[in-house]
């Protein structure tokens, strides 16, 4: 009797704090994943790279400023305790979002508009800072530690798994707001991708309601009512040597490849679909939302595993796979998605003009749509938008041209197996890691010192990314993969101090 | 052997903080001379201003290294907390 209330309980503490964590990586990821129609509405349009890049800039200072959260929310929760921390931290990620979704555009408001989505976005990464370390401690603080590995891995899911709900519901809203999905998609880039950031606000109102009702962790009122806790848990984390070692060691030892292999895996590849291999944007998103299903159950096969064999190896052995066979899998990326190799129908290639006046001028703006067919069921789009101009001998000097790809079934699902071993690359480095890095520190500065390596692994080194290795691509033009060197040169470092600096003990005893 | 490897790869660590910052800071002079934009510009003083210390903190996970700090690692968080 007693033992079934105590799995019930401890079902209901993972519950309760994974649905917070997953709302929060929701919030966090739907701006990241809005970043081309958030640079139309906020940034001014003259260049669209420039607002492109002041979008991915302010995607990574919502990541740069993620480990100043873990120092502000950590010192908090080793203060005040991890029950209330964590529930500030979820109120200030859901207030950003929900005022993310009401912020007026650039054309109405002028600077104001980035700005005031700038200071969001800066609230919304330092939330995030203070929200992962409060709930995977308090999950680890709950569990008995032959199931520790087990029981935090379903906080563990909870990243992927608020990527994976962001993705669902931008694809949903952006084929609900019309009959015709044409008219539906230019809604949505118009005011309809506000619609997944108020949505926000229903999720985060549950979510407080249920952590409203959760108890303080065990551990934590034990040594608050022993009158241990630290009374300055920065200095304590960061200024004594035996414990600033074992930051250290979390950071280039684990969190920092774990980091890039997640972003790779997950948010590099999206990219690399998008604008390497020139794949649909629904497409793309339908493949990562596949992947991401099939493959998230393996954060707990992982985090379970580490029970038994210890969280180390498992970690290391996905940052080396992940290291040896990226290039090839993104070059098959490049392959399967290469129509120069493919047979083309030629009787089935269509050509549509459109033309359409510009208001308060004579000329023309013509759009058209060529589309190739092959043998295999992919298709090709290329569009070209230029003006016709009423003054003779004038022309557009560069035709807008975008091309959109959408492979068949055969190639939909080997691309969907691609990714889905990427990600289990990142269930393997990902799944283990939150018992991992509650073992190395002691309860009374568990929170900050867990905190700030995370944050900058997986913040810095992880969420800097897509941005670093889509600015090698235009630095080394030659390659198409060099941006991959970037996370192969940063898990193989992690790999190598890893394989050699930490224990693969499990501390049965974390209360002390 | 394991001792020694981990105290020698401490120089490794210690060098290699130096080495990735003078390769970010010319890095970062190159790409700006060859496109004085303000988006370069912000983007790699963002990315100097970040790695910088984190470098430095290689150096020190180094420098311990290096000293044998990590030949034991804690067991409990008495060990911790000297």
């Amino acid at each position: 009797m007693n033992q079934t209330k105590t799995a019930f309980s401890i079902r209901k503490i993972i519950g309760a704090s994974s649905v917070g964590t997953l709302i929060e990586w929701y919030d966090f990821y739907i701006f990241g994943s809005l970043a081309t129609v958030i640079a139309s509405q906020f940034f001014p349009k003259t260049n669209p790279t420039a607002a492109l890049l002041s979008t991915l800039a302010t995607f990574a200072a919502g990541f740069v400023v993620r480990p100043f959260g873990a120092l502000v929310f950590g010192r908090l929760g080793d203060l005040i305790g991890r029950k209330y921390t964590f529930l500030l931290t979820l109120t200030i990620m859901g207030g950003s979002t929900f005022a993310i979704g009401l912020v007026p555009g650039y054309s109405q408001i002028g600077f104001a508009a980035p700005i005031i989505v700038l200071i969001l976005r800066l609230l919304q990464g330092l939330a995030l800072g203070g929200e992962y370390g409060g709930a995977a401690t308090y999950v680890a603080e709950h569990s008995p530690p032959t199931k520790r590995g087990f029981y935090t891995s379903w906080i563990q899911t909870t990243a992927t798994l608020g990527l994976f709900l962001s993705l669902g519901i931008i694809l949903i809203t952006r084929h609900s707001l019309d009959s015709d999905p044409l008219k539906s998609f230019s809604k949505f880039n118009n005011w309809g991708w506000r619609i997944p950031f108020l949505f926000s606000i229903f999720l985060v109102g549950i979510s407080i309601y249920i952590r409203l009702k959760m108890k303080e962790s065990p551990l934590f009122a034990q040594i608050k009512s022993e009158g241990k806790i630290s009374t300055n848990p920065l200095k304590e984390s960061f200024s004594h040597k035996s414990n600033l070692k074992m930051v250290l060691l979390a950071l280039f030892g684990a969190t920092m490849g774990q980091g890039v292999v997640w972003y790779t895996s997950q948010f590099y590849a999206m990219t690399f679909l998008e604008g390497t291999c020139k794949l649909d944007f629904d497409q793309t998103r339908t493949i990562l939302i596949w992947a991401i299903l099939l493959a998230t159950p393996f954060f707990i096969v992982f985090g379970k595993w580490s029970d038994r064999i210890g969280r180390k190896w498992i970690m290391l052995a996905g940052m080396f796979l992940a290291i040896i066979t990226y290039r090839p899998l993104f070059q098959k990326l490049i392959t399967i998605t290469d129509t120069q190799t493919k047979t083309e129908v030629a009787e089935k290639k269509q050509i549509q003009t459109s033309y359409n006046f510009i208001a308060g001028s004579n000329d023309t703006l013509r759009t058209q749509a060529i589309s190739h067919f092959f043998t295999n069921g992919t298709s090709l789009t290329e569009t070209k938008i230029d003006t016709l101009y009423a003054t003779p001998g004038k022309i557009t000097l560069k035709p807008d041209v975008k091309i959109s790809k959408l492979v068949g079934t055969g190639d939909y699902w080997l691309i969907v197996g691609i990714l889905f071993i990427m990600i289990l690359y990142v269930t393997m480095v990902y799944g283990p890691i939150a018992a991992f890095l509650v073992e190395l520190f002691p309860t009374k500065i568990r929170y900050t010192s867990m905190s700030l390596p995370y944050h900058i692994g997986n913040g810095i080194f992880g969420g800097l990314t897509p941005f670093i290795a889509t600015l090698l691509t235009t630095i080394y033009t030659g390659d198409k993969l060099v941006g991959l060197y970037y996370t192969i040169i940063i898990a193989g470092l992690s790999f190598i101090i890893g394989a050699l600096y930490i224990n693969n003990k499990t501390d049965k005893d974390i209360s002390d | 052997m394991m001792n020694n490897l981990k105290k020698i790869a401490g120089i490794v660590w210690i060098l290699l903080g130096p080495i990735s910052i003078y390769y970010l800071v010319k890095t970062a002079a190159i790409e700006i001379s060859k496109k004085p934009v303000p988006e370069t510009k912000i983007q790699w003083i963002v990315f100097v201003f970040i790695f910088i210390p984190i470098a430095i903190g290689l150096v020190i996970f180094g420098y311990y290294a290096l000293k044998g700090e990590y030949q034991h690692l804690p067991e409990s968080s008495a060990e911790i907390n000297d």
